[in-house]
């Protein structure tokens, strides 16, 4: 709605809230919200507001993987966080988020899949990661793999005796070994912002979200926006998110 | 052009000439002082505009143009007509009925119908593409029996030709009565009507090549005395 | 990204022989849909893709026109028999992501401000699947714009690259997607040097990934070579 206000202001060195360039809103991290999930987080960025729950359940390995476990990651982007959310299957935006948070958690080896394994070629454990969005106030996509990722930190592998799971009982940590942290930036004119609100996404030329793993190796990009980016842009970008997904991974335990 | 008498083509994207205070036609933008082409089509470089003569595209309608239309709908006070475009046209009952009508008396069917076909001016379009045409100027007619056919409305410059060289060529051979809409939509009536169809289709068909119009003569020669 | 004990690379040279940064076979063809307003088919390698454009023409229903410009819309969609193990019709989450990826590709390219609440439609259908079919997908769609007419800033073209065995190549294999470190979809508008599609999963450092985008961009030079040819060769009629 206040879009042209917001790009008004980028144009004038400031933005809708007060923030820098690339400065974050203020985040929030609460885990273990959910006792019916194996691990559950609920994050804050300003007001965008998502939950995600871990879950597991066991069944059979895919044929290529006899020995590992598998993910499942979903996101709902529910009819209450937004006006513009309507009831329904995922719409191509919920669907692409739920793939680019998968993205960043199976390319960085997040998760020792091969510590998932029960019985080789037959029983491992499914690793379902949902997401549900609770309000949309801007940049889902940070919030969203911000909280997968503190989800996963949190869950632990319920007990299983061989032939069905025993809730609420716990046999150990999920095995996580890196924390891949999803820094999405944003480019309006010729000026780079992180973390944009709900005004700004109206008037961001292009963006990229970049996934960075703990030794800085870079797990997932994926481009979006309407508009294009130099090669130069790109450069810059991944050297923003470089620098920006440290701040976020200290406040994760 | 080249030696095998082909008209050049480009594509978007590609980079034309320098701008060098000329004005710009259609097809083509502007970067910085740079002109590129918009659409696949033919350079018109000249001394005081760059256009480019589109080969494809869609019919977009231009105040001033004539074209033929079909009446799809009959609605209180005028009608909207199909005029081969993405975006459908009104003729106000203003525009079409010189006497006085009094719409609550009057059903205007009695005037154009579902399915009438006309040739009409293009009297206005606004910046969202809201087309109204007329039926005031001259020429302007409902047009009975004959055939509409529909060709790519960017080659109606070579179906009409410089001065309309090529249309009267085939009207002359054929003895038909054309109408050529600006549109691509063509109407024709007479007893030849389909070897002038033939040799329309011919010109959609090889519109760029050079010598067209001798070529068109001939084909239409050899067959007016096959028959 | 999947454990696998198949060599990808035996003496510097990868299974289909080719090198490192050596591009598949590529044919194109542009008018392959006569029903259609634009179209092309596009092949690299084992990978087919048919694009077709239909419009701009009038969007429906009225409530998705957009008063001061045109609408694009984009459906990719891979064939049941293109995959070796049959895919099951309709669209799947992966289709509808890649759908929305490619619009968003193509874009950037399009004057659709010349078309007040019409739609521009691409369809891209993948006949046969061996990897890279979004960015084949892309290389199609490009060519049907151009043909159909719709007025373009530049053609986009597109390539994939990858990261297999520490070595970057370029052009990825069904086999090679399956097994590489990394794999990389790229598009970019190649008189303006600018990208449209960027998307990456893997595990790299910044020069490689700035290593693999160099790669993508003297390919995309080549690759657009060939869409020129394509279209000129289909206006060529002899007088």
């Amino acid at each position: 709605m206040n879009g042209e206000y917001a790009l008004d202001l980028i144009e004038k060195g400031k933005r809708i809230d007060g923030r820098d360039f690339l400065e974050f809103r203020k985040i929030e991290i609460e885990k273990n919200l959910i006792k019916n999930a194996e691990g559950s987080a609920r994050v804050k960025f300003g007001e965008t507001e998502v939950i995600a729950s871990v879950k597991f359940d066991v069944d059979e390995p895919f044929p290529d993987t006899p020995e590992e476990g598998v993910l499942i990651v979903n996101a709902e982007f529910t009819p209450l966080a937004s006006p513009d959310f309507e009831p329904g299957p995922p719409t191509e935006d919920a669907i692409e988020l739920a793939r680019v948070v998968d993205r960043g958690i199976r390319a960085s080896k997040c998760i020792k899949m091969e510590e998932l394994c029960i019985k080789p070629g037959e029983k491992v454990w499914y690793v379902f990661v949902d997401i549900h969005v609770i309000n949309d106030k801007g940049n889902l996509l940070d919030a969203s793999a911000l909280a997968s990722l503190v989800a996963l930190l949190d869950a632990k592998l319920p007990k299983f005796d061989g032939e069905k799971i025993i809730r609420g009982e716990f046999e150990r940590n999920l095995p996580v070994e890196f924390k891949p942290i999803n820094v999405s930036v944003c480019k309006v004119k010729d000026n780079f912002l992180v973390d944009p609100t709900l005004e700004e996404e109206e008037i961001v030329d292009a963006k990229l979200s970049v996934c960075v793993r703990d030794d800085g190796k870079i797990c997932a990009l994926q481009k979006q926006g309407e508009k294009e980016l130099s090669f130069e842009d790109v450069e810059k970008i991944i050297e923003i998110a470089l620098m920006k997904s440290e701040e976020i991974r200290k406040m994760v335990s | 052009m080249n030696e095998e008498g082909i008209r050049e083509i480009v594509l978007p994207g590609e980079f034309l000439c320098e701008k060098a205070g000329r004005k710009l036609g259609n097809g083509v933008y502007l970067e910085g002082e740079k002109v590129f082409a918009k659409v696949l089509g033919i350079p018109k470089i000249e001394e005081n505009e760059i256009s480019i003569i589109p080969l494809a595209g869609v019919y977009i309608p231009r105040t001033g143009d004539r074209v033929i239309g079909k009446v799809v709908s009959v609605e209180i006070s005028g009608w909207f007509v199909d005029i081969n475009s993405p975006y459908l046209a009104f003729l106000p009952l203003s525009e079409a009925v010189v006497e006085f009508v009094d719409i609550y008396k009057t059903d205007i069917s009695r005037y154009f119908d579902v399915d009438d076909t006309i040739f009409c001016t293009v009297s206005k379009v606004t910046k969202d593409r809201t087309v109204q045409v007329s039926m005031k100027n001259i020429g302007s007619r409902k047009l009975h029996g004959g055939v509409l056919i529909k060709i790519n409305p960017n080659k109606v410059p070579r179906i009409i030709g410089k001065g309309g060289s090529m249309i009267n060529i085939i009207k002359r051979k054929t003895g038909c009565e054309i109408y050529v809409g600006r549109n691509g939509y063509i109407w024709i009536k007479g007893e030849k009507k389909t070897k002038a169809v033939e040799a329309i289709l011919k010109i959609e068909k090889e519109s760029h090549v050079i010598g067209l119009t001798e070529k068109i003569e001939n084909m239409l020669s050899e067959t007016y005395e096959q028959k | 990204m999947s454990k696998s004990e198949v060599k990808l690379l035996v003496d510097g040279k990868r299974l289909d022989g080719r090198l490192p940064e050596e591009l598949r076979n590529i044919e194109m063809k542009v008018d392959v849909v006569s029903r259609a307003d634009g179209s092309a088919m596009v092949k690299f390698g084992n990978t087919i893709a048919i694009a077709a454009v239909y419009g701009p023409r009038p969007l429906y229903p009225k409530h998705l026109q957009e008063a001061r410009t045109g609408v694009l819309r984009c459906r990719y969609n891979m064939a049941p028999f293109s995959v070796v193990e049959r895919k099951n019709p309709g669209p799947d989450r992966r289709s509808i992501e890649i759908s929305k990826v490619i619009r968003l590709a193509l874009e950037p390219a399009i004057f659709l401000e010349e078309f007040p609440k019409a739609a521009i439609d691409v369809f891209v259908e993948i006949i046969q699947a061996d990897g890279s079919t979004r960015v084949t997908g892309i290389n199609a769609a490009s060519l049907a714009l151009a043909t159909a007419g719709v007025p373009m800033k530049d053609l986009v073209v597109a390539c994939s690259a990858g990261k297999i065995e520490n070595t970057l190549i370029l052009d990825l294999t069904g086999l090679e997607d399956n097994n590489s470190e990394s794999d990389m979809a790229f598009a970019m508008m190649p008189s303006k040097k600018k990208i449209t599609l960027l998307q990456m999963d893997g595990l790299l450092n910044r020069e490689e990934i700035k290593k693999l985008m160099d790669m993508c961009e003297k390919a995309c030079g080549k690759i657009y070579e060939m869409q020129k040819k394509a279209i000129r060769e289909k206006f060529l009629v002899k007088s």
